[in-house]
């Protein structure tokens, strides 16, 4: 073999050179690995940069978050409840008065699993600054549930215990007690007209449930009381208060979608619950409901009927079913977001085709609205029987928006806007061009597909500052702001009456079975 | 011999492997780090075997999921590093272990169990996590650190220090 002469090795740092090479022997592939690393972040960068430069959209969350309510509450306001169901039960604790069952409930939810919040999520509500002082409701039970609630030690934000609220037997009574000063109606759509109008002359402030109202004589009656009495008057789409519906109107108004053509919103439920079979209560009776004060105002008068009192959704005598249940929520979300107003004209259609159990109110329906002004179709379906999500889409001819929980934009293949960066490689339309997640920080331009699945599932609550909170709680919180400190509320009496109009106008043309339209000359539906 | 017992051979591919796994992480981690809405809420939320109250709880604690995130981002970032130069090798491959195995635990592939999220493959209790799990551990049973890698400085500074290679290359050393 070759001699044994080596050269003496160079010592380096302590190594022989061979021994530097072999410690060493991994930076030429880290090397490989940090330029490819700078490549494709690079490219990502460039990307995204483009991408939110060309849509004029900020990355964060909503830019103005209308009526934001920030100011203390000063004055501490009495309040009344009418209607103590589910739903006033539901806002008045968003108003900070949980019934102690419930509490105990939550708090048993919680412990068997841990992702239930609701508990935590009521407790960090901000003191409201509120005393329940006055409940009515026909029912003796929910009637004593609601005084019970008013007394509640765990109350959020450290607020202290109230004594109990009165209970009064007729909404009268307690709008003329001068025990509140501001009123919840939460009864059946039957009532709400009446009631507020009553409040109204008094000068109580009014926060109501939808639908505002169950006719549209009443919806006129009602926005002229209010309007004349200038109350503070919020109408319950709590949905006003979403972020990911504060964040899909700036995306509309950036032009991102282009014309917007089509419109679809839906509603896909397939419980009993869902349907409004409802517990009938088993110490409901006709000694312990007052079942004519109940049905005073309504169309039709019946027997003393349970299914009726407890299960009111079900039949047109004292709401108006899907129309003024789930098509008023999502026709507020649209008109949130587009401002489109009362619609031109509307063909409504469905039946009771699952739910054969007496009632009148459609289980499966479906409206079609035209807005020939905004050259676009707003379309409602629905029914209670699959649970198919569907949710709610806004076709452009640019751009589709998908609102749920989140919101996601994806580019359309034949746009006209995108057509360079599409074929620039920079938007890809078979994914969307960034999805927002409330309550992250922002915007997300480059998707992964496991950040779009988490995304789309949507999330039950809006946040603020990253912080999780209720939209019900934020929704009364605005209405309480308005009446300390002046100023409107978000779902005021004109998006109330573009609400109520809208939804019955779908009735309307489902009980006659006929296209209507509206006249904005004599304010009617023809 | 064949070739394939070549003591080259078999350390050219423990470094190999060394460095793959170290890249695997090295990116997981930095692509994480740049990327401000990354967040591990949503994989934690799938969580159904051992533990996972725990999992489920720090994915509904906004705090919990910050400082979990932070663990994984950088976790991941240094123990990519220390793999890839052959630095702090045997700490960063029992790290690596212990996150893979949570990992593991928060989504096993067990019958019966199903995901929402977006899998590329199929899988049956056996997956790519535990795949990489077992390619660290024999990482850890033949480490490569102190020959091929940063820790050789280290080595050298410390005793004899030459580290017990693979065991047929050691072999390799007496016996050939």
């Amino acid at each position: 073999m070759t001699d044994d002469i080596r050269e003496p090795e160079t010592e380096w740092l302590g190594m022989t050179r061979r021994s530097l090479l072999k410690a060493l022997v991994s930076v030429p592939v880290f090397g490989v690995f940090f330029v490819s690393f700078l490549k494709k972040k690079a490219a990502d960068d460039y990307r995204r940069r483009a991408l939110l430069a060309e849509l004029g959209v900020t990355e964060g969350g909503p830019a103005v978050i209308e009526n934001a309510v920030s100011r203390p509450p000063s004055k501490r306001i009495r309040l009344g409840i009418i209607g103590f169901g589910g739903e006033g039960e539901s806002l008045v604790r968003h108003a900070g008065f949980a019934h102690p069952e419930w509490i105990k409930e939550a708090r048993k939810a919680h412990d068997e699993d841990p992702r239930d919040k609701e508990l935590e999520t009521y407790l960090g509500q901000d003191d409201l600054n509120v005393a329940l002082t006055a409940v009515c409701d026909v029912f003796d039970i929910r009637a004593e549930r609601g005084v019970a609630a008013s007394q509640v030690a765990a109350r959020p934000g450290g607020g202290s215990a109230n004594p109990p609220a009165k209970r009064f037997r007729r909404y009268t009574e307690l709008l003329a007690s001068g025990e509140v000063d501001a009123v919840i109606i939460a009864t059946p759509d039957h009532w709400h007209s009446r009631m507020t109008i009553d409040a109204a002359s008094r000068g109580i402030p009014v926060y109501c449930e939808k639908c505002m109202t169950r006719t549209e004589a009443e919806a006129n009656a009602m926005y002229n009381a209010v309007k004349g009495s200038k109350i503070v008057f919020q109408l319950g789409h709590q949905n006003r208060q979403s972020e990911s519906h504060q964040k899909a109107r700036e995306v509309v108004a950036a032009n991102i979608l282009g014309p917007i053509t089509l419109v679809e919103s839906t509603t896909n439920r397939n419980s009993p619950w869902g349907a409004w079979v409802w517990d009938i209560h088993p110490q409901g009776n006709p000694q312990t409901i007052d079942w004519e004060h109940f049905q005073e105002p309504a169309a039709k008068r019946v027997p003393f009927n349970l299914e009726r009192f407890f299960r009111w959704r079900c039949w047109l005598d004292y709401g108006t079913g899907l129309s003024g249940d789930l098509l008023s929520h999502e026709y507020d979300g649209v008109n949130m977001i587009l401002g489109l107003g009362i619609p031109k004209s509307v063909v409504a259609s469905g039946g009771v085709y699952f739910f054969k159990d007496g009632r009148d109110a459609p289980d499966v329906f479906q409206a079609v609205y035209e807005y020939p002004d905004r050259a676009l179709t707003f379309v409602y379906s629905a029914t209670l029987a699959n649970g198919n999500n569907r949710g709610l889409v806004f076709m452009g001819h640019d751009a589709s928006l998908r609102v749920s929980g989140a919101l996601s934009v994806a580019a359309e293949q034949e746009s006209t806007r995108f057509a360079q960066k599409i074929e620039d490689g920079i938007i890809d339309p078979s994914r969307p061009m960034f999805t927002y997640r409330p309550g992250s920080k922002g915007i997300d331009a480059v998707t992964s597909a496991t950040a779009e699945y988490f995304a789309s599932r949507g999330l039950l609550y809006t946040y603020r500052g990253g912080r999780r909170v209720s939209a019900y709680h934020l929704h009364i919180a605005e209405w309480l702001d308005a009446i300390r400190n002046g100023g409107d509320t978000s779902c005021n009496i004109e998006r109330g009456f573009e609400e109520a109009i809208t939804c019955h106008m779908a009735t309307r043309s489902y009980v006659e079975g006929r296209r209507v339209t509206w006249d904005p000359a004599l304010r009617r539906i023809v | 011999m064949p070739w394939s017992s070549s003591p080259t051979f078999q350390v050219g591919t423990l470094v190999a492997l060394r460095l793959l796994v170290g890249w695997h992480f090295l990116y997981e981690g930095l692509a994480k780090l740049l990327n401000p809405y990354w967040t591990s809420a949503g994989y934690l939320a799938e969580s159904q075997w051992w533990f996972q109250g725990l999992f489920l709880a720090i994915a509904a604690t906004p705090t919990a999921v910050t400082i979990v995130d932070y663990l994984n981002m950088w976790g991941q970032t240094l123990i990519g590093l220390g793999l890839m130069l052959g630095l702090f090798t045997r700490w960063a491959t029992v790290a690596g272990v212990v996150l893979l195995a949570l990992y593991y635990i928060v989504a096993p592939p067990f019958a019966g169990y199903t995901y929402g999220m977006p899998a590329e493959g199929s899988y049956l209790i056996v997956n790519k996590v535990l795949i990489e799990l077992a390619a660290l551990l024999v990482l850890l049973a033949y480490p490569t650190g102190r020959t091929f890698g940063l820790d050789r400085f280290f080595a050298r500074a410390g005793a004899s220090a030459s580290e017990p290679l693979a065991p047929a290359v050691a072999g390799g050393v007496r016996h050939d």
